[in-house]
């Protein structure tokens, strides 16, 4: 691709037959990069490859895999068709289409046979209005952020006019906004009797900066009197809550201004308490508007802690020990109750807005960028930096030899990544995953079931699990383990949505494990199980119930064989008898070395274990190496409620024994 | 032969697409490439084999075509054999098949002269 196709806009055409996409592409290449693709399926591999790098969808209704109204209706559930502009083509003229189509969501319907200048001129129309748009709403959303941030500068300005009359510091304001706005989402949490939007709360706390704007009328030399202040010039003090709230309600528009109203409120009762002592009006409990409880809590934890001429600052601890043992009047305990709770992080949070404080620097910046306006908006910064982050996530899957997936519900889509898909043998996208015989194959619908099954019992907080099993790679089967995360839906009631995940290959990991098991599970020298897994193996099928038999074998005359011709004849004599043994196992049946010449038989009951007990002693009679073979058998009846080895075990053996009594080549049956 | 004369031949409308495609070259290279559309292929096998959902697209894909290329006399009949398979295989459908292969025929039989005089 040269430098300059890089940076052109790029236009997807979706058209099935080859010469409609090249006179398409003759009219457009020379401005455009373009993305073809044949039917539906490719152009949801390319919308979802390129998002909204996209800059236009060409669009074809009737095409093989996928239609143009099924790429319409994925587009739509992905809300993919707010981002990217589609223009239909299509040969289709009936009225049904071109409704259905722009009810989907396409900007405009052009029929054939087309017309080079239209086209043309539609595509550039289509494409420069959206991007206006984008830019707009952005601009929009810029606009509103700055309007707001310039009103609260203002507020800012004034209450700082009166602060400086005060003496106080500028940092006052700030504060009591920022202490206001903690104390309010806390409240809202822990609370369900006060319910604020995010709005309201921006706005009280606003408004709260206004609270002491009476001040402005009382003479400079009461304010900021050192010690203490006679009886009359307190009286003057405390008005500063009736003028504040006076100068508002004189405000000769802007009545009905919800902010205007909050303040007024928060000016008037800010100095009003919880058991009626404060003033102006000694309203008492709940009769005091929450915000004005709020503010007037701020305003003395931050008046206790900052320096005035009056006093020292107090420590954080000892200010909140101050309200809480009611020094400062009383509160409304589930406030104090929201002060304890944030006292932790509160000094940390009121030093961060203190650094944020909106000041003369700030305002010079705000010019700044007025009279050299940055290249990008806010929306295109994060349009750039989602674009950016999905390119990342594309090359780390790329990259990493991972079978990657994401699995929707609706539509019903499974991705791979390209490397997985490889892996798979399978496409990158299938839609409809679960109606394709290639899809369905790579793994066994047990495990599939038991996946899903084990996906939805997920919630949204512990979404993550984890699960072994065999699959179809390409034609081999291969264990894997997948670990996937649930996706939920945002929703109160959140619903499972599909999920994310990847298939790590563990294959070779697992062959050493069954093989290290199967070490511990066999007898070194027959090869037959060992009786420690014979009786787990045989626990399960009786507690999976049915009728079975147990039996345990004897050879005999071993000891002899021993005597005469050596240990080692007599291992070879077990051998050949475990051989024997084990090529006579039938399906489902259990062959064990119990210990020495002894040997264990399990099987499902034929007429009480007759037949099985036939054959097997038919097959070890005979003769090796001039050894006579033949064995002894103790034999029991197993299920129906005996369901204890042990037990079993005994039982068997002491039929053995008894058969042992009676001579070589006997059996005895224990079934009571 | 001239690209008009190919048209006239092929029963199809020149000035037509030349006002819209507005390039006698652009046209040129479209009606060559025409030669070299699978479509009535597809549609001849898929008749064939029974598939009617296919050789109802493959009749769509070549009566888009034709539109774009004003191929008159071929858009017709592929215009409506499309509808004769758009719901299956209709009565009427085998007997406008055979239409759209004369109509077929006679097309390509014109471009391919083309072709030969203008290499």
């Amino acid at each position: 691709m040269s430098k300059e196709q890089e940076f052109k806009q790029k236009i997807l055409i979706a058209d099935d037959s080859e010469m409609n996409r090249s006179i398409l592409i003759g009219m457009l290449e020379s401005e455009y990069q373009i993305i073809e693709a044949e039917n539906g399926i490719e152009a949801i591999t390319a919308i979802q490859k390129y998002g909204p790098e996209l800059s236009l969808i060409l669009l074809d209704i009737v095409m093989p895999e996928m239609d143009g109204f099924g790429v319409l209706e994925v587009m739509n559930k992905r809300r993919w068709i707010d981002e990217i502009p589609v223009i239909m083509i299509s040969s289709e003229s009936s009225s049904f289409h071109v409704e259905r189509a722009y009810q989907l969501g396409i900007t405009d319907y052009i029929s054939r046979p087309f017309d080079a200048l239209i086209v043309h001129r539609r595509v550039v129309n289509t494409i420069v209005l959206y991007a206006k748009q984008k830019k707009l709403a952005g601009l929009v959303m810029e606009q509103i952020q700055e309007k707001e941030k310039q009103s609260s500068l203002m507020i800012d300005i004034l209450s700082h006019t009166v602060e400086f009359r005060n003496g106080e510091s500028g940092l006052h304001v700030v504060h009591i906004r920022a202490l206001t706005k903690l104390l309010l989402e806390h409240l809202v949490q822990i609370s369900d009797k006060y319910q604020f939007s995010r709005e309201e709360i921006s706005m009280i706390s606003t408004a709260s900066a206004l609270h002491d704007i009476g001040k402005i009328s009382v003479p400079g030399e009461i304010l900021n009197k050192p010690g203490r202040l006679t009886k009359e010039e307190f009286e003057i003090m405390k008005t500063h809550t009736t003028i504040g709230a006076e100068m508002l309600e004189n405000l000769s528009f802007h009545q009905d201004e919800p902010l205007v109203k909050e303040a007024y409120a928060i000016c008037r009762w800010h100095h009003e308490r919880y058991d009626g002592r404060g003033y102006p009006d000694g309203l008492k409990g709940d009769e005091i508007p929450i915000h004005a409880q709020i503010v007037a809590l701020a305003d003395v934890y931050d008046a206790l802690t900052s320096e005035r001429v009056y006093k020292k600052a107090f420590a954080h601890e000892e200010a909140i020990r101050m309200i809480c043992g009611g020094e400062c009047g009383a509160f409304n305990p589930l406030l104090l109750k929201c002060l304890t709770d944030i006292a932790d992080t509160l000094q940390e949070s009121l030093n961060n807005t203190g650094a944020n404080h909106t000041d003369a620097q700030e305002l010079q910046d705000i010019l700044d960028e007025k009279l050299h306006p940055k290249e990008l908006s806010a929306s295109e910064r994060t349009a750039q930096l989602l674009e950016h982050e999905r390119m990342k996530c594309s090359f780390y899957a790329s990259m990493s030899e991972e079978i990657q997936f994401e699995y929707t519900l609706n539509p019903a889509m499974l991705t791979l990544s390209g490397w997985g898909a490889q892996k798979l043998g399978l496409p990158e996208i299938i839609v409809e995953p679960q109606e394709n015989d290639k899809a369905v194959s790579i793994m066994t619908a047990e495990d599939m079931k038991k996946l899903g099954e084990i996906l939805r019992s997920t919630s949204p907080k512990e979404p993550v699990v984890k699960y072994d099993c065999k699959v179809n790679a390409g034609g081999e089967s291969r264990w894997m383990r997948i670990i996937a995360q649930a996706m939920w839906s945002f929703e109160e009631t959140s619903k499972y949505t599909g999920a994310i995940g990847k298939a790590v290959d563990i294959h070779e990991a697992r062959l050493r494990l069954d093989a290290l098991e199967r070490m511990a599970s066999h007898d070194t020298l027959t090869r037959l199980l060992n009786i420690d897994y014979a009786e787990r193996r045989i626990e399960e099928r009786l507690s999976a119930g049915g009728e079975y038999v147990l039996m345990l074998l004897d050879v005999d005359n071993i000891k002899e064989a021993n005597d005469s011709r050596g240990r080692l004849f007599g291992d070879q004599v077990l051998t050949h008898v475990a051989e024997i043994l084990r090529q006579n196992t039938g399906e489902g049946d259990i062959a064990a070395r119990v210990s020495g010449d002894e040997f264990l038989y399990f099987a499902k009951s034929d007429s009480d274990g007759e037949q099985t007990a036939d054959r097997l002693m038919a097959a070890l009679r005979g003769e090796w190496e001039g050894f006579k073979i033949s064995v002894c058998m103790g034999i029991v009846s197993a299920g129906n409620g005996k369901k204890d080895f042990r037990e079993l075990f005994m039982k068997a053996d002491r039929a053995l024994l008894e058969a042992k009594k009676d001579g070589p080549g006997q059996r005895r049956y224990k079934n009571e | 032969m001239t690209l008009q004369e190919c048209y006239q031949s092929l029963e199809g409308d020149f000035d037509d697409v030349l006002g819209r495609l507005r390039s006698e070259k652009l046209v040129q290279k479209f009606v060559l490439k025409f030669l070299n559309d699978k479509s009535y292929e597809l549609l001849c096998s898929s008749l064939e084999a029974e598939n009617y959902e296919e050789a109802f697209r493959a009749s769509h894909t070549i009566k888009g075509v034709c539109q774009n290329l004003s191929f008159t006399k071929l858009y017709q009949s592929s215009h409506q054999l499309t509808e004769a398979l758009r719901n299956g295989l209709s009565p009427e459908a085998p007997g406008l098949a055979e239409q759209v292969k004369k109509d077929y025929e006679q097309t390509v039989a014109a471009i391919r002269k083309l072709q030969e005089e203008s290499a």
